[in-house]
């Protein structure tokens, strides 16, 4: 589904990735780990197609195509959700307005018809009670005045209405009491199955306690520098990133 | 400059979509301004003395008046002498719809407003007004059986005399600004409408303006008289062909509501803006004013401005009567080099009168936008109260946004509240929308729309679609 070869990619000339490979099939859910400023964030950001960051080498493959050649809205159009780390309040734009029009313009892609704001209502009433959300929600501008946990379950409820192939979650737990974790954590796996796929960002290990992967990645200065099993996480937890450092010449 | 902002900078690149010139031939004055032109142009219209006299008399005020220069816009001198005052379509004067030259219809056909009544958009009576006159009033029998008069201004000075005489000057006086003066002076035609007591007009009334003869100024005047508690809503559209050199607008609107009387008056400016380099355009220097002459009149003007090189414009209340409300709800949209000045002045007078500003000013290329607003709260003024909110967004980081709030209060029992913002549009917030599968400049539209809703929703049905298309238009280019 996704295949990272060698993505090196920089922010006004300086290199934040230096050489990531990663695959990603469907089904899986990989978890990518790393202390704060390891690249994370980046990443993520690179694959959705943020703009400020350039990739200066390596390529990436979404379901067969070239993924960097593609806009970001073609990039979501063609199944690929980002869930932000810090969701961003649009005033005035009202959310069920903004979240049917982002439905339909990914359903006019796979050449599906376009839903009216009555079966709309019918489709996301379903997906607030995933996420636990009051229809009121529905009512406010695009995450204004949202809590930061609210914020964080909105993103939750747009990906599971917008049904993407693969779902990148920037640290979605950090923030959120052991209550709104649950529900997060439950909404990723409601939906998951064996045609679609998750990287799951993360700085602790408590999210995997809930969405259990497949695969765990440490990423460290830009690069994966070790891989393993669930089992990789809880060894984070007990012993923390500073082994990681040592053992890859940074600082402890 | 990130590629974002590069797509932000192309998609703000407008095309003006009216700017054709249609062939119609027309019987103008030559170019200049002396008392000939202005006997001539009372002549040419079959007017009272007591009319020509009025206009001498602005004449002779504006002769002593300067050029105002106070406003926060910049712009080469105008050469008054230069201006044609006076042009008419040749074939003049048509008693029916029937009888309008075919070039005339044709050109309103391609602005999207029909004349034909059968064609008219149900519930919309138009007046058109091409450059000085006006070519034709739909739906005039329909509104006359309940004894609303709507018609140009100089069939109401023919036919109703009475009226215009007492309240003609009434709001805005001949001498109270240059450019009011100047109107007053060389008005050619413009709309009238009346709507008698107890009366609730079934359907909006509308005037579109039109500039289309070169080197012509067009000095259009809009007298609308609420008798006691009636009620009328009413439009006000406007075009240009494109032209390299600036043209002047000088209108004057006055307002008249009386007791329990309400008026809402609705303006979707659309004059050229003059080119991407700032060249060419329509001086937009208007006066409107409403006063709330009774007891619990109001008066509501609502403007979306996306047009006009330069737009200088304060639709006001003066709120006599008790209880009176005026509002002001304002969208104004500056792109490439264009400038806008525009606010509201709020005159509080009678006790327990309450007035609502909200100003939405949008940004782009290198706009400059700012709001002026005065809030006056006479001592007579007990218990008044105003609530202003004034935002600024910006697109781009090369246009401008600035507010100019002035208070001032003579009754301590008096309530005010001012609110102000200034936002820009950010790229997180485009890239969040893209990141949802809309594209830059759906998100873009969607975006200011967001920002424009109160206003919005104050327009009627037909003409919010038309000034979200509008602001869409305004601000695209050549994205996608
Ligand atoms: N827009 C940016 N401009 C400059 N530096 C950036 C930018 N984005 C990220 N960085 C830098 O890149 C590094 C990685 O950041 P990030 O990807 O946000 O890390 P993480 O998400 O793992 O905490 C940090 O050193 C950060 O300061
Ligand atoms: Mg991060």
């Amino acid at each position: 589904m996704l295949s990272i070869k060698n993505l090196h990619a920089s922010v006004d000339g300086h290199e934040i990735l230096n050489g990531i490979d990663l695959d990603v099939k469907p089904g899986e859910v990989h978890a990518i780990m790393g202390p704060n400023g390891s690249g994370k964030s980046t990443l993520a950001g690179v694959l959705a197609g943020r703009a400020e960051y350039s990739v200066t080498e390596g390529r990436i493959d979404f379901l067969g195509k070239n993924l960097l050649e593609m806009a970001p809205e073609m990039r979501a159009r063609e199944g690929l959700f980002l869930a932000f780390q810090y969701p961003v309040e649009i005033p005035g734009v009202n959310s069920s307005y903004f979240l049917r029009t982002a439905l339909n313009e990914i359903r006019a892609h796979r050449g599906l018809d376009k839903v009216s704001a009555l079966e709309f209502l019918k489709i996301i009433r379903e997906k607030l009670e995933l996420v636990e959300m009051d229809e009121k929600f529905l009512k406010r501008s695009v995450n204004e005045g949202f809590s930061g946990g609210e914020k964080k379950r909105n993103e939750i409820l747009q990906m599971a209405t917008l049904e993407p192939k693969l779902a990148v979650l920037d640290e979605t737990d950090s923030g959120l009491d052991i209550d709104a974790l649950r529900i997060v954590a439950g909404g990723v796996n409601a939906l998951r199955s064996q045609e679609n796929a998750f990287i799951v960002v993360t700085h602790y290990q408590r999210l995997l306690n809930y969405i259990v992967p497949d695969f765990v990645h440490v990423l460290y200065q830009g690069k994966i520098v070790k891989s393993g099993d669930k089992d990789l996480a809880l060894h984070l937890e007990d012993f923390g990133y500073d082994w990681i450092k040592e053992q890859n010449g940074g600082q402890a | 400059m990130t590629e974002e902002m590069q797509t932000l900078n192309e998609f703000t690149n407008q095309e003006y979509k009216y700017g054709f010139v249609s062939d119609i031939e027309s019987d103008s004055l030559p170019k200049g301004l002396n008392e000939d032109v202005i006997r001539t142009i009372s002549a040419k219209k079959g007017e009272p003395d007591w009319l020509l006299e009025w206009r001498l008399g602005a004449y002779h005020h504006w002769l002593q008046m300067t050029e105002p220069r106070w406003a926060n816009v910049k712009f080469a001198p105008i050469d008054y002498q230069q201006i044609v005052y006076y042009a008419a379509p040749k074939k003049s004067a048509p008693k029916s719809i029937e009888e309008i030259d075919p070039a005339i219809l044709a050109m309103y056909n391609k602005l999207g407003i029909p004349l034909q009544e059968q064609e008219v958009l149900a519930g919309v009576a138009v007046d058109a007004v091409l450059d000085s006159v006006s070519v034709a009033t739909t739906f005039k029998d329909k509104l006359s059986e309940l004894g609303v008069i709507f018609c140009s201004f100089s069939e109401a000075v023919r036919e109703h005399p009475n009226l215009v005489r007492q309240y003609l000057g009434s709001v805005v006086p001949a001498g109270d600004n240059f450019f009011a003066a100047l109107n007053s002076a060389v008005f050619s035609d413009g709309s009238f409408a009346y709507i008698p007591k107890g009366v609730r007009c079934p359907m909006e009334l509308s005037t579109y303006f039109r500039i289309n003869a070169q080197f012509t100024g067009q000095f259009e005047r809009t007298l609308i008289i609420a008798d006691e508690g009636s009620y009328v809503s009413y439009l006000e559209g406007c075009t240009a062909p494109m032209r390299d050199e600036n043209q002047l607008h000088a209108a004057v609107v006055e307002l008249v509501a009386l007791d329990h009387a309400s008026i809402k008056y609705s303006t979707v400016q659309n004059w050229y803006p003059g080119d991407k380099e700032g060249k060419g355009g329509i001086y937009n220097f208007v006066t409107k004013r409403g006063l709330c002459k009774g007891a619990h009149a109001k008066i509501s003007w609502t403007q979306v401005e996306t047009g006009s090189a330069i737009t200088w414009k304060y639709p006001g209340c003066v709120l006599q009567g008790d209880h009176s409300v005026g509002e002001f709800y304002s969208v104004a949209l500056t792109n490439n080099y264009q400038q806008a000045d525009t606010g509201t002045k709020m005159i509080h007078i009678g006790k327990n009168s309450s007035s609502t500003i909200v100003s939405k000013g949008i940004s782009a290329g290198f706009g400059q936008n700012s709001y002026r607003g005065q809030v006056k709260i006479l001592k007579s003024a007990r218990n008044a109260r105003n609530f202003s909110q004034c935002d600024s967004l910006l697109i781009g980081d090369k246009c401008g946004a600035h507010t100019f709030p002035y208070l001032e209060v003579k009754n301590s029992t008096a309530q005010v509240e001012h609110e102000a913002t200034t936002s820009k549009i950010g790229e997180d917030q485009i890239f969040y929308l893209n990141q949802r599968g809309i594209s830059t400049e759906d998100a873009v539209s969607m975006i200011v729309n967001g920002f424009c809703k109160e206003v919005f929703a104050e327009l009627p049905m037909e003409f919010a679609v038309e000034a979200q298309k509008l602001l869409g238009v305004s601000l695209e280019g050549s994205v996608g």
